[in-house]
């Protein structure tokens, strides 16, 4: 008799079956719509030349070892990365009160924060303090929070599928109706699943209300660089938040804006109000950290900080590579809505050019997505939401003929 | 007005206080404070044997040549970025699984065992800790060696599980205390979970015999206890990694479906990559597919899948003939270093009159000696002679060398004579 008889098949996780599902089609014209990894025109992933030419010096460096990390990480990464998040002049970093750990990708340091939440905050062990998630949100943000121990996770209003825009009213009802001191994960630009981001005013009366209502602010910033082109813009949210004296969380991912997403590279960067709470909030990370992974993977922060630390590699990597990428999705935005409008496909489709980031929730219903994977052989989440990066100048027209056909056939 | 005197005080507390003032300052980790001292220390003849890391001959960090060669191959290869799946590098888990196991093994050629890629020997005994914390029906409690490594007991707590323990290293002669243990283990609650050092035991360097290892898993079967191996010196220990995995195919054998954890950090020397596998062998592959798939849901939320760089490492390693037998070597020659510098510590405590039996440096095994220093001691011998190590009298014995073993002898036995 197994001790693991009763365990239970779990369903797989979605995005990657969808990829298991694209890889195992056999039509000369599938198109991947699913995962979020960028693609070149010809469809390949790409690494960027500046990730290459790092990680030759890298390996060429004799001195270099493959000795622990202290538990926190590699403090040039750690301080490299916070900043670029708050910025070269942050009044934070100067005030010594911005801290960083090291994690595993974005989700890593979601979860080092969500843990250090459920302990530390709202009292000790307050496993009761209602944790908001947008509605849609990242799949994973749910079981994050709810496996570091959070019993209440709640949707705040965000995407109206009607208008296909943000539900600002809903929004801000949530927020003022929300319990004190709750915490919400906000997504500080291209946001995902719809890419759909607050305006700068809209996130100015955010700030307002969570302000007065005790709330937490926990941003998760995946696409820093990678949405609009520029650092500054992708963080003005976060910026903004911190010149109001949150004190704040920022889970960090480097996977999509370096392409280095097999080697988890995040950072959560801590905003205290001084410099005497942040020491204490760090020696407590160290404790969570020690019994997750004990202390993180090298070789991606070693890319990382070499890069940004460096001017000369820092400008190749921002000037060059990130904005090819960002550029590259554009070009698809614009070219996408503009074949829908000359097909003359029936609905708006302004919301392909005004969303923002890798994604963009087409408006597709479960029934109009089925049809475009089973008899179109494109394969996009069942939300309707499609990566930007799929699209080639190669599949563009096949993808915009099949969305059409969808939405002419399906209702 | 008491509602009105709280609502005040809220306010107040809104206004200008921190979220964070209650957040206590977590104690200093015992380790790294050994270090810190080390580092002020201004003896020229100062050692630091705190050190959990392989150091050579002359007390530097030790890289490879196999992984040097493997990551320039790698290099070469141009290979891109893309996520690795929830369950780690497929290349990487199957040389894991088939150098703890061995390649006949019946368990691989059933595909009755699933084993995923983890951060490292930590990691991997984490989400060991969360599957059993989700799904064992049995007790909570996980038995742990007296003593265990100290990150053991945070790890299973913070997992869910409850800690207990069996009787393992008997000070009176700093080796194993084998009636003790296997009269706690036949007491233990059937259906609990009892961890096993597979080899080179952290922190005492006190390893079962194999007869003695018979009659422990015999008891453990009788007691139907769930095995938790954790092996992170394979071929670190005694040079050989058949031999070091010897306890864990045995248990096999005898039909124990045991979870395994294994870390590559000492044997490779890749640390800071954070290499490890965990394993758990099912009742057959049906039940390994489900099990898998649990274990990928439990990995998703916590860094959803592995780094890639020691795992392809690693990977390349094992399943390119030429280096896995330079690997072989140099492993060897590692667990070489470390046993010929107890012998030389041996004989040099005896050379320096010590009346004491020193025959446990010898006789203990892997990285770490239990010298049987009493608190007292520690804390002369860290004055006195600027030798560090920890409080319970551990030593690194990758922290000695051809060049300071001498020393050491005389400063063990300034303080103990």
């Amino acid at each position: 008799m197994s001790v693991f008889s009763d365990v239970p098949q779990a369903p797989p996780v979605a995005v990657f079956k969808l990829t298991a599902d694209f890889r195992e089609d056999s039509h000369p014209q599938k198109v991947n719509l699913g995962v979020g990894a960028y693609r070149t025109d010809d469809c390949q992933p790409w690494v960027l030349p500046v990730v290459k030419k790092v990680e030759r010096l890298i390996v060429e460096d004799e001195s270099l070892n493959h000795e622990y990390l202290p538990i926190l990480g590699l403090p040039e990464f750690r301080s490299a990365s916070s900043k670029v998040a708050l910025g070269d002049d942050s009044a934070a970093i100067k005030d010594n009160r911005v801290g960083g750990v090291q994690a595993l990708g974005g989700t890593g340091a979601l979860r080092i924060g969500a843990e250090f939440l459920r302990r530390w905050y709202n009292g000790v062990n307050n496993t009761a303090t209602p944790v908001y998630v947008s509605a849609p949100t990242w799949e994973n943000h749910n079981a994050v929070f709810a496996d570091a121990g959070f019993k209440d996770i709640r949707p705040y209003h965000y995407w109206d599928a009607a208008k296909r825009g943000l539900d600002f009213t809903g929004f801000q009802d949530d927020l003022e109706k929300a319990p004190e001191h709750s915490i919400f994960v906000l997504h500080a630009c291209a946001h995902n699943p719809t890419g759909t981001d607050p305006t700068q005013e809209e996130w100015k009366k955010i700030a307002e209300i969570m302000k007065r209502r005790n709330l937490f602010v926990f941003f998760d910033s995946a696409y820093q660089g990678f949405a609009s082109g520029s650092l500054d813009k992708d963080a003005w949210a976060i910026r903004f938040f911190v010149s109001e004296g949150f004190e704040l969380f920022v889970a960090q991912s480097f996977s999509k804006n370096f392409g280095l997403y097999n080697e988890r590279v995040g950072n959560l960067t801590v905003v205290a109000q001084d410099s005497e709470n942040l020491t204490r909030i760090l020696s407590q990370m160290e404790k969570i950290v020690r019994t997750t992974w004990s202390n993180p993977p090298s070789q991606g922060a070693r890319i990382v900080s070499k890069t940004l630390n460096c001017p000369e590699l820092f400008a190749e990597w921002y000037a060059a590579n990130v904005k090819t990428m960002a550029d590259r999705v554009l070009l698809m935005r614009d070219q996408l809505k503009s074949k829908l409008q000359a097909l003359g496909t029936p609905g708006t489709w302004d919301h392909i050019t005004q969303q923002i980031g890798m994604f963009s929730f087409t408006g597709l219903n479960p029934k109009q997505v089925e049809f475009m994977i089973k008899e179109k052989h494109v394969y996009l989440m069942a939300s309707g939401r499609i990566n930007m990066c799929g699209l080639t100048s190669k599949n563009i027209d096949y993808v915009a003929q099949s969305i059409h056909d969808a939405v002419t056939t399906i209702q | 007005h008491c509602l009105q005197f709280s609502s005040l005080l809220l306010f107040c507390f809104g206004l200008c206080s921190s979220w964070w003032g209650g957040v206590q300052m977590g104690p200093p980790d015992p380790i790294l404070g050994v270090t810190e001292a080390f580092k002020r220390d201004t003896n020229p003849k100062k050692m630091n044997l705190g050190v959990g890391a392989y150091r050579d001959d002359q007390g530097k960090p030790f890289v490879l040549s196999c992984v040097r060669k493997a990551e320039a191959l790698i290099a070469s290869k141009q290979l891109d970025k893309e996520y690795l799946p929830i369950g780690g590098l497929g290349e990487f888990t199957k040389a894991c699984a088939q150098l703890a196991l061995g390649n006949d093994s019946e368990v691989l050629k059933s595909s009755r065992n699933i084993t995923v890629q983890t951060i490292s020997g930590t990691g991997s005994l984490r989400i060991g800790a969360n599957f059993l914390s989700r799904f064992h029906g049995g007790p909570r409690d996980v038995y742990l060696p007296k003593p265990s490594w100290g990150n053991h007991t945070p790890i299973f707590r913070d997992a869910g599980m409850q800690l207990k323990a069996y009787r393992y290293y008997d000070p009176s002669t700093c080796g194993f205390d084998f009636k003790g243990a296997l009269e706690d283990i036949s007491k233990i609650p059937e259906q609990s979970v009892i961890l096993l050092h597979a080899c080179a035991h952290n922190p005492t360097g006190v390893d079962p015999r194999p007869e003695q290892w018979k009659e422990i898993a015999d008891i453990v079967k009788k007691r139907n206890l769930l095995v938790f191996f954790d092996m992170a010196y394979q071929g670190f220990a005694s040079g050989d990694i058949d031999r070091d995995a010897w306890a864990v195919r045995y248990f096999i054998e005898q039909g124990h479906n045991i979870v395994l954890s294994q870390s590559f950090a000492k044997n490779m020397g890749l640390y800071g990559e954070r290499v490890g596998g965990f394993t758990v062998v099912c009742k057959d592959a049906e039940e390994a597919k489900r099990v898998e798939s649990q274990l990928k849901i439990l990995i998703r939320p916590i860094y959803s899948n592995p780094p890639m760089n020691g795992a392809r490492i690693a990977s390349t390693i094992l399943s390119t003939p030429d280096l896995r037998s330079l690997w072989l070597e140099e492993v060897h020659g590692m667990a070489n270093r470390i046993i010929k510098m107890r012998e030389q510590l041996a004989a040099g405590l005896k050379k320096n009159g010590s009346s004491h039996n020193w025959q446990h440096v010898i006789d203990q095994i892997g990285m770490f000696c239990f010298t049987g220093l009493k608190p007292e001691q520690v804390e002369r011998i860290i004055k006195e002679y600027s030798v560090y190590m920890t409080k319970d009298g551990r030593i690194s014995m990758a922290g000695v060398s051809s060049g300071n073993v001498g020393y050491l002898a005389e400063a063990i036995h300034a303080v103990t004579k």
